[in-house]
């Protein structure tokens, strides 16, 4: 087994963590880590939360959206990695996820908050077929136009050939 | 004559594409709609709506996805040392740096430490092949503008770090050189001398290519001001890597958040405010001067040791999350990866740095001439490989 290095207190993370607790009491912590902390907000609420963040807490800069098929607990999460540029915390890269129910996946756009989620938005939508209310053009991206079939990042999609 | 509707359009600033569309509908018979490409040699295989008033772009709509080859779905049915390969695919021009944040997620998974031989041997790579990337980006932009100087050399020169990354990783571009648990085997001692040497030479020659590229009136005239982004805009729109530092925002991974030893290097993160074409090409050549810089330290005092950790060919890797990233030849390179504790990943986010530019493209072939939109294009040093993966 290699040896493992020694863990570092999350201070920053937790400072951040208690920063956004102030503001919404419900928001759920899953981890944090020396330079990364990802929480979970209610889908009605993570417009007000992008919103927050970005203004108050100084992440301006969309790095990436992920989501993430949870078959067994019949759930998708999306998850935006939000990066600053901040003097300071340029190191800190802050997720933001909510829970959504599989069969109908509606959850709010952040364009408004992040002009870049837009095309990341729009990969997400065709990958796991997520609904982003308020999308201006939810047209397939990576896809062709005439996919017709389960949304292929989904755990029930199985590959050609497999 | 046009200069006035150019002004017009081009004063409102923000979420102004929706309304150039309302203003100019695509089925008014004044504006033609063309594609360009993904058959078109410059443009890759990737297309570009385009529509023109005249010579002029009204507005633009890229269409990436000709290469889509599924990787992340790929990435799901292999273990993780099985995922090594075909991960550094997408971006063969810089493919060490595309298997680097995979490695350094995995490893934070696994919780292993690295030896630091290992850890400067990737530094080594990883900016080698920095330089390899923005060589052949230079050339390309050269050819763009006319300048078929800058494509020989810059193409010549190229294959001088090629042989020193064969002498290295085995292979000519794709090394799959760093891998979890460290890189793949060790340096020759020839190839450290060969390295130094190549350092030398190349510091030589980018004196030229400033004098002969960069201080080139004919560059200046078609670059100039030609697609520029400003700071906040870069900033909203996602862009990184060479675009935003183009634009005035220092965003550097190695400086913000040091991975594999780079705090042990002395090197500057260059960056430019005119955010125009010529700053975008300009700022590839500051950072492979930067990279010189890195490789020189990082051969002069490798430490002694072992390269890699042994993991066996199916690791176990513990359930976890993990957001790794680094500083790719064209921005900030990403992944997500998600485990459940079985041998494969249960989700594999790739985040590439071109997908992430892609963005800014539409933002800029507005109000532009037809003939500048492949120094504007290839000045977002795109690649749709790796965009699509």
């Amino acid at each position: 087994m290699p040896p493992t290095p020694p863990t570092l207190e999350p201070i920053r993370a937790k400072a951040f963590a208690a920063q956004i607790a102030s503001r919404f009491p419900e928001v759920k912590v899953q981890w944090m880590k020396e330079r990364r902390l990802k929480v979970t907000s209610s889908p009605l609420r993570m417009r007000e939360l992008g919103l927050f963040v970005r203004d108050n807490m100084g992440f301006d800069h969309m790095s990436t959206v992920s989501a993430i098929d949870w078959i067994a607990k019949n759930e998708l999460e999306v998850v935006y990695f939000i990066g600053s540029s901040t003097p300071g915390q340029e190191d800190f890269i802050l997720a933001i996820s909510e829970m959504v129910a599989r069969d109908n996946p509606v959850v709010p756009t952040l364009i408004e908050v992040w002009k870049g989620a837009e095309y990341h938005e729009r990969e997400t939508h065709e990958m796991f077929g997520i609904n982003f209310q308020g999308h201006p053009d939810q047209r397939h991206i990576l896809l062709p136009e005439d996919w017709n079939d389960l949304p292929p990042l989904r755990k029930d999609y199985v590959s050609p050939g497999r | 004559m046009t200069c006035l509707r150019f002004a017009r359009i081009t004063s409102r600033q923000g979420d102004d594409e929706l309304t150039v569309e309302s203003e100019y509908s695509p089925d008014s018979d004044k504006i033609m709609s063309v594609s360009l490409g993904p058959q078109h040699p410059g443009a890759g295989h990737f297309r570009i709506r385009l529509w023109l008033d005249g010579d002029y772009v009204v507005r633009s709509d890229p269409d990436p996805g000709y290469v889509h080859r599924g990787e992340e779905k790929m990435g799901e049915y292999r273990n993780y040392i099985q995922n090594v390969p075909h991960l550094e695919r997408p971006e063969i021009l810089d493919s060490s740096n595309t298997l680097f944040p995979y490695a350094l997620g995995v490893d934070e998974l696994m919780n292993s430490k690295i030896p630091p031989r290992g850890q400067y041997l990737r530094v080594i790579m990883s900016e080698i092949n920095r330089i390899i990337s923005h060589m052949y980006f230079l050339a390309i932009q050269g050819y763009f503008m006319g300048h078929t100087t800058m494509i020989t050399w810059c193409m010549g020169d190229r294959d001088f770090w090629i042989d020193l990354g064969e002498r290295i990783g085995g292979a000519r571009v794709t090394f799959a050189y760093i891998i979890p648990g460290g890189v793949r085997n060790d340096i020759p001692s020839y190839a450290i001398d060969k390295g130094l040497k190549t350092c030398d030479w190349f510091d030589k020659r980018m004196d030229e290519y400033e004098k002969i590229f960069f201080d080139n009136p004919m560059v200046h005239q078609r670059s100039d001001k030609i697609g520029v982004l400003s700071r906040s805009d870069a900033l909203a729109l996602g862009a990184t890597g060479t675009v935003a530092r183009a634009s005035g925002l220092s965003f550097d991974v190695r400086k913000d958040e040091p991975y594999s030893s780079y705090e042990d290097f002395e090197f500057k993160t260059p960056v430019l405010l005119q955010g125009d074409s010529w700053a975008r090409a300009y700022v590839a050549l500051l950072d492979m001067r930067e990279a010189v810089k890195i490789i020189r330290q990082a051969l002069k005092k490798i430490p002694p040791g072992q390269v890699r950790l042994k993991l066996g060919p199916q690791p176990r890797v513990p359930a976890g999350e993990v957001y790794s990233r680094i500083e790719a030849a064209r921005g900030e390179y990403s992944y997500h990866i998600v485990s459940d504790g079985s041998p494969r990943p249960y989700r594999l986010k790739i985040g590439s740095p071109s997908f992430k530019n892609l963005r800014v493209l539409p933002h800029l072939l507005r109000n532009v001439h037809v003939a500048d939109i492949p120094v504007i294009y290839w000045g977002l040093n795109y690649w749709p490989v790796s965009a699509d993966r």
